[in-house]
């Protein structure tokens, strides 16, 4: 009778994985601001102090669509997001109109080597909410040293990448592909649960 | 009041050791005439080596081989001597350079905020401890007090004049800095402790020797108080160090220059102020100097983070000749406001702030690497947006998805085969008033990857779509 092994800790712990989750999701610490995203991923949201990635099918195909809930409820919260060097310019009107709070909102400026070393610094800081990097050749390395780096400084890091790299093995939390045609988010890996089966169609496009 | 006086007994050599990352190779001091050089200080690595103070450089050199010799220099223990004050002002409004080679202060109205004078005594020698500098230190009832017991205690802290008057009566007679000839007198007297001076009637005093002499023993014992000019912090910090050799590499800049910005750190927080921009001369043997500017957009006083900062401004430097000579200058000296936390902020434990974040990015990547953005009200996509330095809102509101939320740096001009055009187009029509004059019609488009696009038809000149961003 010693070993009553209370089940719900058990599964709070992630020791014991259920295959088929019926229950409902627990609360995320960090809403992805889509709901049909939020409910399939493990954590209820973005995983909190951890990368995720963004496989992209090229640069500007919905991105700011997917972290703009995100950014705006961040920045609003009076948290700071760091883009290091997007890939184009930040149009500043349509991000306010996205609901993000530009007075917390930093662009850095860096050359392609400097960039993952500032991405570093940023999320290492502990004073940013949320890091956005664009790493040209990242190697499972670089992408250990941000995961690593986030998980110290307690803040969201985001790398987006071209979908080439999505065979490659990755340390990232989470990875999701965002696919123009048809408009939809496959979540290819999701720590802590099974990536769900069926992809996700973009909301607000046919 | 109680005044603590810091001797300095080695501040020659300690001027020339701290600036040196070799402390215990042997090395002396010299001065005098060019016709007869003599040994002025030596450190303890080159009296182990048989060289005495006092000694001729010839006698030295018959004796040894291998030290190093330093010019002594005035003018640089002068320098050091402002930085101490200026460091001490840190600890009591009352700081005095009335006599060479130490410091008075007044630290009876430091107590409370100091600590009791054994804390507070620790600190300071930790400090100068720190500061690469030797000292002794000694608490007494009056300034003259503290200056002559130093002379022969250390640690010493007597905080009443009786005490005083019974700790003096046992100095020698020729350590308590009577005129020289008086006290040849009193130990020809045969009087060799104070004490036995203080016994003598006053009158009698009076008649055999000259006023001078009266003075400075009641000045001694409190009787009588003694003018003391203070110290008052200047306006800017200048220092300068001389490397004595040539330096090529920038590896072996960064000791002198940690030595120095830690200098300049004991200062700003004398003067409780920050640093907002400094220029780091670095002085060759010919030509002009090779300028650094480092600049901040916040004060800041932190020596590590200063050193850091300049360290990696340093890096990037192509130095166009050998360095000879640093000279550090501050004009730029702010209040230093420091940054205020919230006393339940959760993220309060190994957080970096902001500010040192951003003037770590700025210090490796350029001045104009960090910015923010601010929205403008202007119907303009390319007027419509700014990077400054703090970012903010426009008054103009858009509606949500009507503008893309990634814009090209300069328009792409596009063939009409890859793309097709998504509903009805938009005039922007503006800014005849600022020769900047546009009238386009944009339009929402769809490449053959699915990616939508924004693009424009220029109407003053007729040609291909124009993409100009992206609705990602």
């Amino acid at each position: 009778m010693g070993a009553v092994v209370d089940l719900d800790r058990l599964l709070d712990q992630r020791q014991v994985w259920r295959g088929r989750q019926v229950q409902a999701r627990p609360l995320g610490l960090q809403p992805t601001g889509h709901a049909a995203l939020d409910q399939r991923l493990a954590e209820g949201g973005w995983p909190a102090a951890a990368l995720s990635e963004l496989l992209l099918a090229s640069p500007g195909c919905g991105e700011l669509k997917l972290l703009w809930p995100s950014l705006a409820r961040l920045t609003a919260e009076g948290g700071r997001v760091v883009l290091v060097a997007p890939p184009f310019i930040p149009f500043a009107p349509a991000w306010q109109a996205a609901g993000v709070d530009l007075r917390w909102l930093v662009q850095v400026a860096a050359a392609p080597v400097d960039a993952l070393w500032a991405a570093e610094q940023c999320l290492r800081s502990g004073s940013c909410a949320a890091v956005l990097c664009w790493p040209e050749r990242a190697d499972d390395r670089a992408l250990r040293r941000l995961q690593v780096a986030a998980e110290t400084g307690q803040a969201l890091a985001f790398a987006c990448r071209p979908q080439q790299a999505a065979n490659n093995p990755s340390p990232a939390a989470l990875r999701i592909a965002i696919d123009t045609r048809p408009a939809q988010w496959r979540v290819l890996k999701s720590r802590g649960g099974m990536p769900p089966a069926l992809p996700i169609a973009c909301p607000g496009q046919g | 009041m109680l005044w603590a006086c810091i001797l300095l007994p080695q501040l020659a050599l300690d001027t020339v050791l701290r600036e040196r990352d070799d402390p215990d190779t042997p090395l002396v001091l010299i001065g005098g005439p060019t016709q007869r050089r003599v040994l002025q200080a030596v450190n303890p690595a080159a009296a182990a080596l048989g060289l005495r103070a006092g000694q001729t450089l010839t006698a030295a050199r018959a004796l040894a081989d291998g030290f190093t010799c330093v010019e002594a220099d005035g003018k640089r223990i002068e320098q050091l001597q402002q930085l101490l004050a200026a460091w001490a002002y840190r600890f009591s409004a009352q700081v005095s350079l009335h006599y060479p080679r130490a410091l008075l202060l007044e630290v009876g109205s430091s107590l409370q905020l100091f600590g009791p004078w054994p804390l507070f005594e620790a600190r300071l020698r930790q400090e100068l401890g720190e500061l690469g500098l030797r000292q002794r230190i000694v608490l007494a009832s009056n300034p003259v007090a503290a200056r002559m017991l130093a002379n022969g205690h250390d640690g010493l802290a007597v905080t009443c004049a009786e005490e005083a008057r019974a700790v003096l009566a046992r100095m020698p007679i020729e350590r308590v800095g009577l005129p020289q000839e008086a006290a040849e007198a009193f130990a020809r007297m045969g009087l060799r402790q104070l004490g036995q001076v203080m016994a003598l009637p006053r009158d009698a005093l009076a008649k055999r020797f000259s006023a001078q002499v009266q003075l400075h023993l009641d000045q001694l014992l409190g009787l009588r108080n003694l003018g003391l000019a203070f110290y008052q912090p200047p306006d800017r910090f200048e220092a300068r160090l001389e490397l004595n050799f040539d330096v090529e590499s920038h590896q072996a800049l960064l000791f002198p220059l940690r030595r120095m910005l830690n200098d300049l750190g004991a200062f700003l927080a004398g003067r409780d102020c920050g640093v907002q921009r400094f220029c780091l001369h670095l002085e060759h043997a010919e030509g002009p100097d090779t300028q650094l500017q480092v600049g901040l957009l916040a004060a800041e006083r932190d020596a590590g983070m200063l050193f850091e900062l300049a360290k990696g401004r340093l890096e990037p430097l192509q130095l166009r000749a050998p360095v000879r000579n640093l000279r550090l200058v501050a004009d730029d000296l702010p209040p230093f406001v420091p940054q205020h936390q919230a006393l339940f902020d959760p993220r309060a434990q190994q957080a970096q702030p902001w500010e040192q974040l951003r003037e770590r990015l700025r210090a490796r990547l350029g001045d104009e690497a960090v910015k923010g953005l601010s929205a403008q009200a202007d119907h303009r996509p390319e007027c419509a947006w700014q990077a400054v330095e703090q970012g903010a809102r426009a008054s103009l509101q858009l509606m949500p998805g009507s503008r893309p939320g990634w814009l090209l740096p300069t328009p792409l001009a596009l063939d009409d085969a890859g793309h097709r055009l998504l509903g009805q187009a938009e005039r922007i029509e503006s800014g005849w008033w600022d020769g900047g004059d546009v009238r386009r019609d944009y339009y929402r488009i769809e490449t053959r990857e699915g990616l939508r696009g924004w693009a424009y038809r220029d109407l003053s000149q007729p040609g291909p779509l124009w993409l100009q961003g992206w609705f990602a």
